[in-house]
């Protein structure tokens, strides 16, 4: 019996030890490509680390420094890092409304925030294209191509599942502790400020991490709704397939690049990923 | 104060007015482009209406589009049947310990938070021809050409392996935080019964894991039916028609060809289908859980 345990435990640890390199061979494959000359690419693979002797920094300065993709990534900062404050603070409010007050159809509207995330994109690209081009107009100013149509879209899929994520916390806190801050005089704000916010702090701090990174992963409505002003590192990321003959290096690059906060982040709450990425139908 | 709704409502009101705006508004209007008969890049390029089912009557008989969403159905259906199937036993695995364990399981957890099109970027560096050292090992270990670039299967099944790169980790985290949280009794009791491995198995643990089950099925079908990005970025849905997902099928009508009418009405049916099956999972999900309270 023993002998069997031991065997089990040597083969799990062998299949995970492979499955780890599956998952991170691609990938150390993308760094060697981000630091080698194209001279350096061309043959037969080589798959030293050749980054501890020498990197070609060349990747990484010609797009960020010499070209317009320090304009992506900025642009990228700027709309993940708002989508992920408006969506927070949206969703705080409406979960609140949807958890304490006996609104009529509450339910019904739970259910259509969701539908918002179930649908494709693909199938809204059309539309949004349309909209945002010739309809939503004010003036001179229209949506397509700003930071702003960027940040407002996003909220579509963000929105329902920070409000899903936000419920199950928000629903967790006591009622009565709020109707005694009520009646000893504290205004709404008060209540936020002071007992809801501190309450339910790590859950909006996940949720608004996870806004971020899904906001900072989109691609396809970035794509479809931007041309010059507004492109996100994802978008910059695609022009490289039709360029011909890829420079694979800079591609590689821009990719490692905007890998990072996706790095960061998995330090930050790998814990939580589950219920964040099953909409907490699932607690991780 | 909880009964003043107005107050309710108010809070409410900014998230209501922006899925309006940027969820229900291009919806119906979607609906209503549908209608038309409109290409900007026409000799007429104005929108005619021709009748309310103009692009629809277009719609079911144009064999491509047909066949991008069995294409994304039949996607959909392998890379579930993998994921589930190794996401399950990876999950199981890791109930026990052995060595690193963490280790492995953050480094499991990585491909999650990767952005789609980088997952794509990634894939086309390592399996690209004169590039990846994918083809070339294949070439020299096994005399096996691999140049999707050419070859219709490979490049279906590319996708398929990348997806299942990809999306594997979910759904054994999904499933192992179901199955750490499962009551003991039943094991225990099963095991004083004589019960082997196989059969605590078959009866005990895959019951009790429907419901985790049907949420993940949910998600992953969800996520399978969208894909675009990943298949983009490697194949731009070549060659020919082989990784031509409704979704890739669609942004061609669209953005390359102009058929803003015709591409109106795909987008709807492309929705519909996808709502239609989300609602029937949905509805087990919401009547299994209804029925165990």
């Amino acid at each position: 019996m023993k002998i069997r345990k031991i065997i089990s435990k040597i083969s799990t640890t062998i299949l995970w030890s492979i499955l780890t390199l599956i998952t991170l061979f691609p990938i150390y494959w993308m760094v060697l490509v981000s630091t080698r000359t194209p001279v350096e690419l061309f043959g037969k693979p080589n798959l030293s680390p050749t980054f501890f002797q020498k990197i070609h920094w060349k990747n990484f300065t010609k797009p960020f420094i010499d070209g317009i993709y320090s304009d992506y990534l900025l642009n990228s900062i700027i709309v993940a890092t708002s989508n992920a404050a408006l969506v927070t603070v949206l969703a705080l409010m409406a979960t609140y409304a949807l958890s304490r007050f006996k609104l009529p159809g509450s339910e019904s509207i739970f259910f259509w925030t969701m539908t918002n995330r179930m649908a494709p994109p693909a199938a809204f690209m059309l539309p949004l294209f349309l909209l945002f081009s010739t309809v939503f107009k004010f003036g001179d100013f229209a949506l397509f191509d700003t930071k702003i149509g960027l940040i407002l879209l996003y909220c579509v899929f963000n929105l329902p599942f920070a409000i899903w994520l936000l419920k199950g916390i928000i629903d967790g806190i006591p009622k009565e502790l709020d109707e005694a801050m009520i009646v000893d005089g504290a205004s709404l704000f008060t209540v936020f400020w002071k007992l809801i916010i501190p309450l339910a702090a790590p859950g909006i701090a996940v949720t608004s991490l996870l806004s971020f990174l899904f906001a900072w992963n989109e691609y396809l409505l970035a794509s479809t709704l931007t041309s010059v002003y507004a492109r996100t590192i994802p978008t910059g990321l695609s022009e490289f397939v039709t360029t011909t003959g890829t420079n694979w290096g800079t591609m590689a690059a821009v990719a490692l690049v905007s890998m990072i906060p996706a790095l960061i982040f998995l330090f930050l709450v790998q814990r939580y990923i589950v219920a964040g990425l099953t909409f907490g139908a699932v607690k991780g | 104060m909880f009964s003043n709704n107005r107050t309710g409502w108010l809070l409410l009101s900014p998230t209501i007015l922006i899925l309006i705006l940027v969820g229900l508004v291009p919806f119906f209007y979607v609906l209503y482009v549908g209608f038309f008969k409109w290409n900007p890049l026409a000799v007429d390029p104005s929108m005619q209406f021709e009748g309310f089912g103009y692009n629809y009557r277009q719609l079911i008989f144009d064999e491509v589009f047909l066949s991008s969403i069995w294409r994304s159905i039949r996607f959909a259906v392998v890379t579930l049947f993998f994921e589930l199937s190794l996401g399950f036993l990876l999950a199981l695995s890791l109930l026990s310990s052995f060595p690193l364990k963490s280790f492995f399981r953050g480094v499991h957890t990585l491909p999650l938070v990767i952005a789609p099109i980088v997952v794509g970027s990634i894939f086309k560096l390592f399996t690209v021809q004169g590039l990846g050292p994918l083809p070339h090992f294949l070439k020299d270990f096994f005399g096996y050409t691999l140049n999707y670039g050419l070859n219709a299967d490979q490049a279906f099944w590319m996708i398929v392996i990348m997806d299942i790169w990809h999306w594997t980790p979910f759904v054994t985290l999904t499933l192992l935080a179901g199955l750490s949280a499962l009551p003991q009794d039943p094991y225990e009791s099963a095991k004083i019964d004589g019960a082997n491995n196989f059969q605590i198995f078959i009866y005990i643990t895959i019951p009790m894991m429907v419901p985790v089950l049907i949420v993940v099925i949910f998600i992953r079908l969800m996520d399978s039916l969208k894909i675009v990005d990943e298949v983009w970025m490697l194949t731009g849905g070549g060659p020919g028609y082989a990784t031509r997902f409704t979704g890739i099928h669609i942004w061609k009508e669209v953005f390359e060809k102009r058929f803003y009418g015709f591409g109106s009405a795909m987008s709807i049916l492309y929705l519909y289908i996808t709502i239609v099956i989300c609602w029937l999972l949905y509805s087990v999900m919401v009547s299994r859980g209804k029925s165990e309270n």
